[in-house]
C-alpha cells in the first residue's frame, strides 16, 4: 500500500514540468537553510541545541554520500571509513593550531588532499584484495589511526588538539528566529542568528555551511554517477572479472572509488574538526565507522537519497529522542534487525533494485500461480 | 564453402601450453585465424577449449608458447588492455552486470574506448558529451542488430535467457573488437533459436568482425565456420575444412569415444 502511494507520488513529480521541479526543489532547499530558524516544534530538538543536531546530521550525510561512492557504487565493503574523517579533522587542528596557524580555508583543501592520498596508499595495496578480506583491512585500517594518533604526542596524544580555528566570519545581519506559542508561530526579536557569524554559541551558520557542502556532493555525486566512472564502478561490483574482460581497468577505477570516499571523509572530517574545535581520540571510535556504514545500509545502498535518509535516520533520531538516550542502543538495533528483514534494501533502495524486485515478485507470483494451476489440473 | 582466402592473420596461437600443477591443460597448440572468417574451436568435455579462450583473453597466462595479435605478442598483457587492443570475449554461462539496464551493459563495452575520467565527468567537459553520446547510439544500434532494442531500459537480469545471451554478444561488440570470441553462445537453445543464432553469427561477421566460436553443437559448428580446430585432451588433434573435419577418423573417435591411442 505505502509502496504503491510512494510510487504513485513519484510518477506526478517526474510528470511535473521542468520548471516546477527546479522550483520544487529550490523551495524544498530554502526549507532546508530555513529548518533551524524555524525550530517546528516536533522536528526542533529539545534539550539539544537544534542548529548544532542539524550541523551533526549534515556531516553525516557528507560520510554516508562519501561511504556510498565506495560501498554502495563500487561495491568495497569498507569498515574503517573513520580513519579518513580521522585523517581529515586531525590535518585541520595540526595545521590550524597544534603546529602551525594556518587559516581554516587554506587547512581544508591540505587537510582534503593529504586524506586522499591516504586513501591511495591504503588502496594501491589493499584494493587487490576482494569482499571480506578487504573490510577486515579497512577495519584494521581505522583502529591504526586512532591508535596512533593516541600514542603520538606530536598528534596530541590522548589530550588530544584544542582551538582549532574556525572558517572566517562576515556579520553581515541578524536574523530572528522564531518560537512557537502552541501552534502559533511568533517572531522572536531576542533570539537572533548572525549572518555569518561562526562562533561557539550559535551552530546555526556551521549549519549552512554544512548544508551547502552535502548540496554541492549530491550534485557532484549526480554527475559522476551518470558517467563513464559511474558505469565502471557499477560494473565491477557487479561483476569484477566480467568488468576487467570489458576493457575497465577495475584496479583503477576502485583506487579512484576509494580516494573519492577518502576525499569527502576528509573535508567532513576537517569541518566537523574546525566546529568542534577540539578533538581527541575518542572521537574516532570503531562505533563510527559502524554508525557510517549503518547509515548507508540503512538508507539504501547505491542510492543517494537513500543514505541521505539513513544519515538523518542515525544521527537526528537518537538527538531528538533524547529522553530514551539510555535505551539507545537496544532501540536502534532492534530498528536494525526489523529492518534488514523487512526492507533488506534499506529504507530508500535505488530505484532499480525496487524495480528488480518487483519483477521478481511478480515472476514468483506467476510461477506460483502455474504450480497451483498444475496441482488443480492434477487433482 | 572454402572461402577461407588466405587474408591476414588476425590471430596467431603458437605452441601454447597451460600448466595447471600436474595438469596440462593444453598441450602446445597451435593455430591460427584469418581476418574475417568464422573459426569453430569444438572438443569433447574438458578438452581444453575454454582453457584456450582465457589464455587469448589474457584471464590465464601461458606457460610456454606465444599468442599474437596482428602480430603484436598479448601474453603478460592486462585483460582490460587485451580487450581494448581488440579481443572482445562472451562467457559460457552468462556474465552480464546483471543489475544495470541492457543499454548500460553495452555501454559499459563501449566505455572500453573512451577516456573520460572524473574531472571530465565532473565538469561535463566535451570530451564526457561527446563520448556519452557516441557511446549511448553505438549502444542503441547494437541492441537493434540483435533485436533486443526494446528492451534497452529493461534490467539485464529480467532478461529472457535468450536475450541475455545476446546482449552478451551486443556488450563485446561494443567493445568495437576485430577478434570476437564466442564461447558455447547456443548453449541451452533449442533448435529454431540456434538456426536464428547462426544466422546472426554470420551477419556479425558480414560487419566486419572476425570471430572464434566454441561450440558443442555438431550442426551449427559444421553449418556457420570457414574452418575448424578440434582440440582433444589440450592438444590439437585435427585442423581443416568443416567437411573434412565430419571425415576425419581421429575426431570422429574423440566425439564417439572410441579407444584413443594418445594416452595423456
Amino acid at each position: 500500500m505505502t509502496n504503491k502511494s510512494s510510487a504513485g507520488f513519484r510518477q506526478r513529480i517526474i510528470a511535473l514540468p521542468k520548471p516546477a521541479k527546479i522550483a520544487l526543489w529550490v523551495a524544498l532547499a530554502v526549507l532546508a537553510y530555513a529548518l533551524p530558524l524555524l525550530e517546528p516544534p516536533l522536528i526542533s530538538t529539545p534539550g539539544t541545541d537544534f542548529g548544532g543536531v542539524l550541523f551533526t546530521v549534515t556531516v553525516y550525510c557528507m560520510v554516508a554520500l562519501g561511504l556510498n561512492i565506495v560501498v554502495g557504487y563500487a561495491g568495497l565493503l569498507d569498515l574503517g571509513y573513520v580513519g579518513f574523517y580521522a585523517i581529515g579533522a586531525y590535518t585541520a587542528a595540526i595545521l590550524t593550531s597544534f603546529h602551525a596557524s594556518w587559516p581554516l580555508l587554506l587547512a581544508i583543501p591540505v587537510a582534503v588532499a593529504v586524506t586522499m592520498v591516504s586513501g591511495v596508499l591504503l588502496g594501491a595495496p589493499t584494493l587487490r584484495v576482494r569482499g571480506d578480506y578487504l573490510a577486515i583491512v579497512t577495519l584494521g585500517f581505522g583502529e591504526i589511526i586512532r591508535l596512533t594518533a593516541v600514542n603520538i604526542e606530536w598528534l596530541g596524544a590522548a589530550k588530544g588538539i584544542s582551538a582549532i580555528q574556525r572558517p572566517p566570519s562576515i556579520e553581515l545581519f541578524e536574523i530572528p528566529h522564531l518560537f512557537w506559542d502552541g501552534a502559533v508561530p511568533l517572531v522572536d526579536p531576542d533570539d537572533t542568528t548572525t549572518f555569518l557569524e561562526f562562533g561557539v554559541l550559535d551552530q546555526i551558520p556551521y549549519y549552512w555551511l554544512g548544508l551547502t557542502v552535502v548540496i554541492v556532493l549530491l550534485f557532484a555525486d549526480r554527475l559522476i554517477k551518470d558517467s563513464r566512472v559511474g558505469r565502471a564502478w557499477e560494473a565491477t561490483r557487479e561483476d569484477e572479472d566480467a568488468a576487467e574482460l570489458m576493457g575497465v581497468p577495475t584496479f583503477r577505477f576502485k583506487l579512484l572509488a576509494f580516494s573519492t570516499g577518502a576525499f569527502i571523509g576528509g573535508l567532513a572530517g576537517a569541518l566537523y574538526a574546525s566546529r568542534q574545535s577540539f578533538i581527541n581520540p575518542m572521537s574516532f571510535l570503531l562505533l563510527f565507522s559502524i554508525l557510517f556504514l549503518a547509515a548507508v545500509v540503512v538508507g539504501g545502498q547505491g542510492n543517494r537519497w537513500g543514505v541521505i535518509v539513513g544519515a538523518i535516520v542515525v544521527a537526528y533520531l537518537p538527538e531528538r529522542f533524547r529522553e530514551f538516550s539510555e535505551f539507545r542502543v537496544l532501540v536502534f538495533g532492534l530498528a536494525l534487525m526489523l529492518l534488514s528483514s523487512f526492507r533488506p534494501e534499506g529504507l530508500l533502495p535505488p530505484r532499480r533494485t525496487v524495480r528488480a524486485k518487483q519483477l521478481e515478485h511478480e515472476i514468483e507470483a506467476l510461477e506460483e500461480g502455474q504450480l497451483e494451476e498444475e496441482e488443480a489440473a492434477r487433482g | 564453402m572454402a572461402e577461407s582466402a588466405p587474408g591476414r592473420r588476425v590471430l596467431e596461437v603458437d605452441a601454447l601450453t597451460l600448466q595447471f600443477g600436474g595438469l596440462r591443460a593444453l598441450d602446445d597448440v597451435s593455430f591460427h585465424i584469418n581476418e574475417g572468417e568464422i573459426l569453430g574451436l569444438i572438443g569433447p568435455n574438458g578438452a581444453g577449449k575454454t582453457t584456450c579462450f582465457n589464455a587469448v583473453t589474457g584471464v590465464y597466462r601461458p606457460t610456454g608458447g606465444d599468442i599474437r595479435f596482428n602480430g603484436e605478442s598479448i601474453v603478460g598483457r592486462k585483460r582490460f588492455q587485451i580487450t581494448q587492443m581488440g579481443i572482445a570475449r562472451t562467457f559460457q554461462n552468462i556474465r552480464l552486470f546483471r543489475s544495470m539496464t541492457a543499454l548500460e551493459n553495452v555501454m559499459v563495452g563501449a566505455d572500453a574506448n573512451h577516456k573520460t575520467g572524473m574531472l571530465s565527468a565532473l565538469f561535463r567537459l566535451p570530451r564526457h558529451r561527446v563520448e556519452e553520446q557516441q557511446g549511448h547510439d553505438r549502444a542503441m544500434e547494437l541492441l537493434r542488430f540483435m533485436g533486443i532494442h526494446r528492451h534497452a531500459d529493461e534490467l539485464a537480469a529480467n532478461l529472457s535467457y535468450g536475450d541475455q545471451r545476446r546482449l552478451e554478444i551486443a556488450r563485446a561488440m561494443a567493445t568495437d573488437p576485430k577478434l570476437i570470441c564466442l564461447d558455447e553462445p547456443a548453449a541451452g537453445f533449442n533448435p529454431a533459436e540456434k538456426v536464428q543464432l547462426m544466422e546472426l553469427i554470420r551477419k556479425v561477421r558480414d560487419q566486419g568482425y572476425t570471430v572464434l566460436l566454441i561450440e558443442h553443437d555438431m550442426r551449427l559448428v559444421m553449418g556457420v565456420t570457414d574452418r575448424i580446430v578440434v582440440l582433444e585432451f589440450g592438444r590439437k588433434i585435427a585442423e581443416g575444412l568443416p567437411d573434412e573435419i565430419r571425415d576425419n577418423p581421429a575426431v570422429i573417435a574423440a566425439y564417439l569415444g572410441v579407444d584413443e591411442e594418445d594416452a595423456s
